[in-house]
């Protein structure tokens, strides 16, 4: 029994008129595990969250948690956390009280000792311990969405909810509270659906990445899996930079750059096609024959961005270690090639 | 410098001016009130003051007035907040129709409304009951336009969907979403909403004096008949405790005081 996933959504759908918000969408998370679903605006990614959460209805499909079948269970009675995107805690409230309310509540209601320790812990859990007697409008944005956090999961959720909950704060805190809510998922092992539309924040602290495209899941993978050995194209575009090279396929290999790499399954089998490489998988060195010359190149810290035109002209992107890029200036000459991994090819279109 | 004390000069001519054009009324009641007519000419004193609580029907019309007033309040509270919400909340297809329907009374003559309310009001007072309480019932219709939009405003001004999928997602209940969460946080537009009802139903006349109910107004009016001092000493200090309680509707300013006080 403990091999079945703790969480099954299978064949759900939902139409919006005439829009497919969802298309047949399935997915399994296991418990403790943390999924993120990554995709476009309008992909379904928070439609397929809502309806986990109760608070969307579905013209068909079916939501098991934990080996019950929740599908048409109310909102109140699924004991899902959720975090949303915009500010959610209750303004009339003080910071513990919006921890405590679901505690209060007839579906977890707890004794008042009790809820007072549990709201102590989680406001330390989040970092906001002096903050538990300010109210909402005296809390920063990222504050806000600490104290959402320790909410949601005050009440022993059977599944942690973030729809977007990052969106609304600047970069600094994104990143803060990115790793935050990782470090907590992981200590407290909740089983956790996080929606999000930044692919960085989806890499970053996911085990698996789910793509979205159309209310369908595209590819769900590690996240270097997913990065590394993208299923389709739209995977291999939609995460991460990729540059895209014609080239002819044949033997499960492509020869492009003067080199030869194997294609990803999922790629054309034979004939032209578009590789879709990664800019760090260009490797450039300085060479007075080579068959290319340096653009413009940014430097980024640790790293450096080169655009490169190719002698035949096409414009590619190559992004290697500072160290490595020292000299590789505007106008200089070099020699492009790359590296053996292996590339999605789409066909040409 | 210099621009701010321009500034400062036109917004205190402003209200100086508004102030004026205010409280000249309110001071010409007064100075009618105390003003007295008789055959050794004209005297000031505070004698139709002084006998307002003497006058026969005052008393039991105000606590009538009064205790509509609180009925009406308490229809809003507990029929018009929650209807609004549920609208804004799940139905918004019907929000355009529940608006249209809330400002008809505006758009309708009170001499309309009455004529067409008479016959119930006759079935009423002859088959269940003639006190003037019963009143509450068009008093709460007639201030919809404006507690409606003293609801709608504040409904729009925060995010219920969130908040309400927020509790929800924790276990509460429609009726707790309604009275636990969404009122409290729309605390101010039910506050402005009932005391601009309250204010209104306390003024209110011709639906009552058609109707033959003795409220407030009606027995003013009546007492100005006897004596026109005493009608308007009354008249002011009904006004003045009109005002009073329009003041005491929260300011923004007040509100997070009010919110840091109250919530426990």
């Amino acid at each position: 029994m403990s091999s079945s996933p703790y969480v099954q959504l299978n064949n759900l759908a939902k139409h919006f008129g005439k829009v497919k918000a969802l298309d047949g969408l399935s997915l399994d998370i296991a418990e403790g595990e943390l999924v993120a679903l990554l995709g476009p605006s309008g992909c379904g990614k928070t439609t397929a969250l809502r309806a986990l959460a109760g608070l969307q209805e579905l013209d068909r499909g079916l939501m098991i948690v934990d080996g019950k079948d929740v599908t048409f269970q109310n909102a109140n009675k699924r004991g899902m956390g959720m975090v949303f995107q915009a500010y959610s805690l209750f303004p009339h409230m003080t910071a513990r009280d919006n921890v405590e309310y679901g505690l209060k509540l007839k579906a977890h209601r707890t004794s008042r000792d009790k809820r007072k320790a549990r709201s102590n812990e989680l406001l330390e859990l989040v970092g906001l311990s002096t903050h538990a007697n300010h109210y909402p409008h005296q809390l920063s944005g990222g504050q806000q969405q600490r104290i959402a956090l320790a909410r949601a999961l005050a009440i022993s959720p059977k599944v942690l909810l973030l729809d977007e909950p990052l969106s609304a704060l600047d970069a600094k805190v994104r990143t803060q509270l990115r790793e935050e809510i990782r470090r907590i998922q992981l200590e407290l092992g909740t089983t956790t659906l996080f929606v999000t539309h930044d692919q960085e924040e989806a890499l970053g602290i996911a085990d698996r990445v789910g793509v979205m495209r159309n209310g369908q899941l595209e590819q769900i993978a590690a996240p270097d899996e997913l990065y590394d050995r993208p299923g389709t194209a739209f995977v291999a575009e939609f995460v991460g930079l990729t540059n895209p090279i014609s080239g002819v396929v044949s033997k499960g290999a492509i020869e492009l750059l003067d080199s030869t790499v194997k294609v990803l399954k999922g790629s054309i089998t034979i004939g032209q096609g578009i590789a879709l490489v990664r800019p760090e998988n260009i490797e450039v060195v300085a060479s007075q024959s080579g068959n290319a010359t340096v653009f413009s190149a940014s430097f980024l810290g640790a790293s450096c961005r080169l655009s490169i035109t190719l002698n035949d002209g096409t414009r590619v992107t190559a992004q290697l270690p500072s160290s490595d890029a020292v000299g590789l200036s505007a106008g200089a000459p070099v020699k492009v090639s790359l590296l053996d991994r292996p590339v999605f090819v789409k066909p040409i279109i | 410098m210099k621009k701010s004390i321009g500034v400062r000069i036109w917004r205190i001519s402003i209200i100086a001016v508004v102030s004026f054009y205010l409280l000249m009324p309110l001071y010409a009641m007064f100075d009618f009130s105390t003003k007295q007519f008789g055959l050794g000419g004209k005297s000031r004193n505070l004698d139709s003051w002084r006998i307002i609580p003497s006058q026969p029907d005052l008393a039991i019309a105000i606590t009538r007035s009064l205790l509509t007033a609180l009925i009406v309040m308490a229809l809003i509270l507990f029929l018009i907040v929650p209807t609004a919400i549920w609208v804004h909340l799940k139905l918004p297809l019907l929000r355009r129709p529940f608006e249209l329907l809330c400002l008809l009374p505006l758009a309708i003559p009170a001499i309309v409304i009455v004529v067409g309310i008479a016959p119930l009001y006759r079935w009423i007072s002859i088959n269940l009951t003639e006190s003037p309480i019963t009143l509450s019932g068009v008093y709460s219709m007639l201030i919809l336009p404006y507690t409606y939009r003293s609801l709608s405003a504040a409904l729009d001004a925060v995010d219920i969907h969130t908040l309400a999928e927020a509790a929800r997602t924790l276990g509460a209940s429609i009726g707790r979403v309604i009275f636990g969460i969404i009122m409290p946080t729309i605390k101010t537009g039910i506050i402005n909403g009932s005391f601009i009802a309250i204010a209104l139903v306390l003024g209110e006349y011709t639906i009552s004096n058609i109707l033959n109910y003795k409220t407030f107004q009606v027995v003013i009016a009546q007492i100005g008949r006897a004596n026109g001092n005493v009608a308007v000493a009354v008249s002011l200090a009904s006004l003045l405790f009109v005002l009073f309680l329009l003041l005491l509707i929260p300011n923004k300013k007040r509100l997070g005081t009010v919110l840091d006080v109250d919530v426990k």
